[in-house]
Parts: C-alpha cells; structure tokens; sequence
C-alpha cells in the first residue's frame, strides 16, 4: 500500500530522503491491471448503453439523429457543450500543465473559456434561427449551395480529423496507463463504444452520455479541489504558500542556490514560459477565443434546442459550468504540487510523475481518495473521451450526410431515409479511419492537433459564418475563396511552425517561427471575403445580395425559422 | 414568406430592436476582447507584474485578476442573458403573434 504523505506535517527537510526512497519503487507498478477502474469503468459503459438503447427507439428521421429532434432544454445542451470542453486533454492536461508551471495553466484555460460569450453575442441565436443540422446550413442560407457546402464540409471533416486524432491517441496512452490495457485494444475500444452510441443513439445518446459524463466529471472535481483546499482550513493562500515552499525545496533538491531556487518557487505564482511574444500571445488568444465560434462539433449542439431563447440559456450554462470547471482545475494543480510531488509513491527515480507527466490529477485522486476514488476518475477520463469523439464523429458524418450527399451530390432531393443511411455509413468510415489513425499515431507528438483545429476552426468557418451572417455585400465566391485561403494558410503555416517543422520534421529552423498562424490566417481570410466580395459582379452575387435583407430578418427574430419541436 | 420578412424589415418596432440588440452586444463584444487582450498583451509586455505579490504573502496579483476575466466571461454572459430575456424577446413574441394571426 501507498502511503500518502499528509501534506501540512511533513517538513521540506524530509524531502531528500522522501526523493532516495522513491529509487526502490520504480516505474513499473504502473503496468498493473486495475480492476477497480476497470469495474467503475464497465458500469459506466453499462449505463451508457442502456441510455443508447432507450434513444434509438427515439431516433428515426434525420431531423431525430443529427439534432435529437431539437427536444434539448437550455440547461441540457449547456451541460453537454460543457462537457465538450471539459475534454480528457483538458481536464489532465490543464492539471498537468498547472503542476508543472502553476500560473501558466490559467492562462491557457482562460483562452478557452473567453470564446463562449463571444459565441453568445455574435452567433448562437443566429444560428439557431437561420439553421437546421449543421453550420453550412447557416453559412449557406443565401449563397450558392453546392461551393459553400463543399469548403463547409472540407474544413468541418479536416476539423473533426485533427480533434479526433488527438483524441484517440490520448485515449490509447491514458488507457494504458490507467487501466493496463495495450494500447491498440484501448483505441479499438474506444472506436468500437462510440460508434454504437452515434450510429443507434444518434444526437440523443451522443448528448445524454455527455451529459452523464459531464456531471460525473464536475462531481469529481469538486471533491477533490473541496478535499484538497480542506487540507488548508480553506485558505488558498495557505495552498499557494505551501506549493511555492514544494516548488522551492524541489529546485534546491535539483542544485539550484538558495536565491534561484527561491525565484523558481516563487514563479510559479505568476506568468511563465506559456506567453512569448506580443505576436504570439495575440495569435494563440485569437485561434482560442474565435475557434470556439467554428468548431463544428459545438455549433452543431445549438441545432439540439427549439429556439434561440434556449440557445441563449445553453450558453449561460456552458460558460458557468466551464468557468467554475476551470477553478477547480487550478485549485487541483496546485493541489497536486502541494500533496503528489512530496509523495515518493507518486514519483519515479528522476522526481518526475509515474506514468507520464499528464498524471498529476491522477495521483492526487489517490491522495484524497484512495484506490476506490482513483478508480472512480480513471472511469471518468475515459468516459470523456468517449463522449467527446461520438460528438466530434456526429459532427464529420452530419458534414458528409447533410452537407455533400443530401445537397451537393442529391440537389436537396434526398429522402431522410437515404439520408440516415449515408450517415451511418459515414459513421462507421470515420470510426475505422479514427482508430487507424489513432494506432498511426501513437508515437508521434499529438499536443498540437487541437491547436490546429482551434486555429483551423477560428481561420475558416468563423471569419465565413459572421461574414455572411452580417454583411450584406458578402457573396458566394467571397465565402468560398476566404474559407479556402482560411483553411490552407492555416494549414501551411502550421506546417512551417516549430511544433511540426522542428519536432516531427527535424529540421533546425522553423520557417514560421510562431505558435499559432491565427493572428496571420483568420484577417487574411476576412480580407479575402471582404475584397472577392465587392470586385464579384456575377448575376449570382446580385442573387446573394438580395438575399439578405429576408435572412437578417429571420436571423434576427427566427420568424419562418423551422421549429423542431418534437410532438 | 417573402411578403413577411419585407413588411418586417420595414416594422419600425423590428427596426428599433435590431439596433438596441446590436449596439448591445457590439459593446459587450468589445469589453470582451479588450479585457482578454488586454491580460494577455499585459503578460507578453510585463510578466513581472502580474507575478508581484499582494500582500507580502504567496498570492499574486495574477491570481484575482485571472479569476477576474472568468468571473467576467460568465457575468457578461449572463447580462446579456438577462436583458435579451426581459427587453428583447416581448417585442420578437409580439412580432411573431401578429405575423401568425
């Protein structure tokens, strides 16, 4: 058995000798088959079935599988957008990042939350009001629908691609650390589970087992942040005084004199190495705060709610549960510093985290919880991954379904059955793609991925969704030459970036030096849209212009908006 | 419908909401953007600053002003939430009443 450290009595001096010991235990306890995650995690896979088997009674038209016959409250959909974000990467990744260089994790968690009231105000009732399955809908309302579907669909499977991968193959590495299963089997796993969810439960299973997971996971967290401040009379000074001591004590262990290693200590109380440049801060709080407003997967869920007054409320909700989401990981960060990096049992002969550096939430739910709780959260880690590749699934098969084969390749003509067929299908395609991928992959550095997508997402769909959606002078072929020099700028420049350049390339230098292309990709976009747009003097850009007059209207009050009540 | 939306667009009670729900978000966009720009610009220009204590103890400034642009986010939200609630949708219902009758 571990022994846990109890954090307030143990003086620093112990922990050079803490550190020796921790020589004897070694890293390979890690490799051992956890059956009490495995349990807690057949329970949740039990019941997430059952909710799949109760939804696919409910879904049989089109309208029932892409947007759970828009029958979602506010309050629901919030939970489940929430539970989009609070994704497995975020939840041990924030952590991790929180425990390693404290402030800088706060930083990072901001960006995601920021772009939610950004969403609210610029687009979500719009969307809703002018929408029906997927965000090409909106983007096309008035334009030309084959060219604009085709980019909608391109930039949302590129999207959903990048997010999934990442996804899987951080399913694949947590899995095995875990649960000790091998990695293949846990991609397979998890390919396997989402694909009974998406293509029986549709929109329905896919929201309600976010949910379920959603609740899981805030449930979780607030023990643990509750149990780990308890620890310090709920004083969070008394939490950031003893972890600058930890971090302290840990950079004189590692040789740095008294004054260097009191400054490492202190930093982490403040902004690190996450923020360079002007250009870069800029760039990366830009691909953040305006992904959010294109990512197919989260513009989709407000197709889930009847009217815009719901899709106004889920965004209240999200951004509530998000926030207080992100408090929780900062307060268990700090946590972990304070009581998983004192803690020999956690760590190997090198101080560094077991299993990997994205253990720290991992370890500190053993520390506050014991065996029972940590299997409780291996569950919940592994649900969220679950949950957030069916809706990113859903999101690409809705693309390919709704956007290429109902309307470019059918005209509009396709029946719902037909329809629903070529979804499936499409499910079941992207599941093998996903999980080959996933097994491709797992060497490789991932973490860039959903900075990609964030980029990509934040370089395309959003500079075309609010442009058509306010300006009236935007036209078809200023949407689709901006989507495209959106997607491939983006793209490009990521490619040139250090984060592929220099570290799967191998090259010395990269040739564009920053951490994200956005600052440069989504004005460009904006620029494309804007100067294609007014030099367009087709006999469709007069159709385009003429349009909007009615879909501002409609936008703007939902009036001959379709309500997708179900009865 | 097209008949709707034309005799709509022209609907000054239409015209008034349009204007009052832009100039709305339009400044809470931009509060939006200036205060989450404005933290990290501060900490790409002065990353001393936010990392000084406030009181001699461990707590930085960075911590209060952090929480403060999440606090932000979900007040704005909720601002917004609020006022579309009591001041926009009335006049879209009474719209949608008249337009159906």
């Amino acid at each position: 058995m571990r022994r846990v450290v109890p954090a307030l009595g143990v003086p620093l001096a112990l922990l050079p000798a803490s550190a020796a010991s921790a020589h004897a235990i070694g890293p390979a306890v890690q490799q051992a088959t956890n059956w009490t995650a495995i349990g807690m995690f057949a329970a949740f896979v039990a019941l997430t079935l059952a909710i799949t088997r109760w939804a696919a009674r409910r879904t049989r038209t089109a309208s029932d599988f892409y947007t759970a016959g828009g029958g979602i409250t506010g309050f629901q959909n919030g939970l489940a957008i929430a539970g989009d974000f609070m994704s497995a990467a975020s939840f041990l990744g924030i952590s991790a990042q929180i425990y390693a260089d404290g402030y800088d994790g706060l930083i990072y968690s901001i960006g995601f939350l920021v772009g939610w009231p950004i969403l609210l105000f610029l687009m979500a009732e719009r969307l809703r009001n002018l929408g029906r399955f997927t965000f090409a809908d909106v983007a096309s309302f008035r334009f030309a629908q084959t060219p604009v579907r085709m980019v909608a669909a391109c930039s949302t499977l590129l999207v959903v691609l990048f997010y999934l991968i990442a996804q899987m193959v951080g399913a694949g590495q947590l899995i095995r650390l875990l649960f000790g299963l091998p990695y293949g089997y846990a991609v397979v796993i998890v390919g396997v589970l989402m694909t009974l969810y998406v293509l029986f439960g549709g929109m329905t299973a896919t929201t309600w087992v976010q949910i379920v997971k959603a609740m899981m996971l805030l449930g979780a967290a607030s023990f643990m942040a509750i149990a780990v401040l308890a620890r310090f009379g709920f004083s969070p000074e008394a939490l950031f005084a003893r972890a600058v001591d930890v971090k302290t004590a840990l950079a004189a262990l590692a040789g740095a004199g008294p004054d260097e290693a009191v400054a490492k200590g202190r930093a982490i109380m403040g902004p690190g190495g996450f923020i360079k440049d002007p250009i870069s801060a800029i760039s990366i709080g830009a691909a953040l705060m305006f992904g959010t407003a294109g990512l197919p997967h989260i513009l989709m869920r407000f197709f889930t709610v009847p009217d815009a007054k719901a899709a106004r409320s889920s965004v209240l909700w999200a951004t509530g549960w998000i926030g207080y989401f992100y408090i929780l990981t900062f307060v268990i960060g700090f946590g972990a510093i304070v009581l998983v990096a004192t803690d020999p049992g956690f760590l190997d002969a090198d101080g560094a985290l077991r299993g990997g550096s994205n253990m720290a939430a991992i370890h500190l739910a053993q520390a506050v919880g014991g065996n029972l709780f940590l299997g409780f959260i291996s569950a919940v880690a592994f649900a969220t991954i679950l949950a957030v590749v069916a809706g990113l699934t859903l999101s690409g098969a809705s693309a390919v379904s709704h956007d290429l084969y109902a309307t470019v390749i059918k005209k509009g003509q396709a029946d719902s059955a037909s329809e629903l067929r070529v979804s499936r299908i499409t499910v079941l395609v992207l599941a093998v793609v996903a999980i080959l991928l996933g097994i491709v992959f797992e060497k490789q550095n991932v973490a860039f991925m959903v900075s990609l997508a964030f980029a990509l997402a934040a370089s395309a769909n959003f500079p075309v969704l609010l442009l058509s959606l306010l300006w009236s002078g935007c036209t078809t072929r200023g949407v689709v030459a901006g989507g495209l020099v959106g997607l491939l700028t983006a793209l490009v420049l990521t490619i040139l970036s250090p984060a592929i350049w220099v570290k799967i390339l191998g090259y010395d230098a990269p040739i564009f030096p920053y951490g994200s292309p956005t600052i440069f990709s989504m004005p460009l976009a904006f620029l494309t849209i804007w100067i294609v747009s007014i030099t367009d003097r087709t006999g469709r850009a007069a159709v385009d212009r003429a349009g909007y007059p009615a879909q501002r209207v409609r936008s703007e009050t939902g009036i001959g908006a379709s309500s997708a009540h179900q009865h | 419908m097209e008949d709707a939306a034309a005799r709509l667009a022209r609907d000054p009670r239409y015209i008034a909401l349009v204007r009052r729900r832009g100039r709305f978000t339009t400044v809470l966009t931009i509060i939006m953007l200036i205060v989450y720009f404005g933290f990290i610009l501060t900490i790409a220009f002065d990353k001393a600053l936010l990392a000084r204590s406030i009181s001699g103890g461990a707590t930085s400034w960075g911590i209060p002003i952090g929480l403060g642009v999440i606090a932000l986010a979900i007040l704005l939200t909720g601002l917004y939430v609020w006022r579309a609630n009591r001041d926009f949708d009335p006049v879209i219902d009474q719209l949608r009443a008249e337009e159906r009758a």
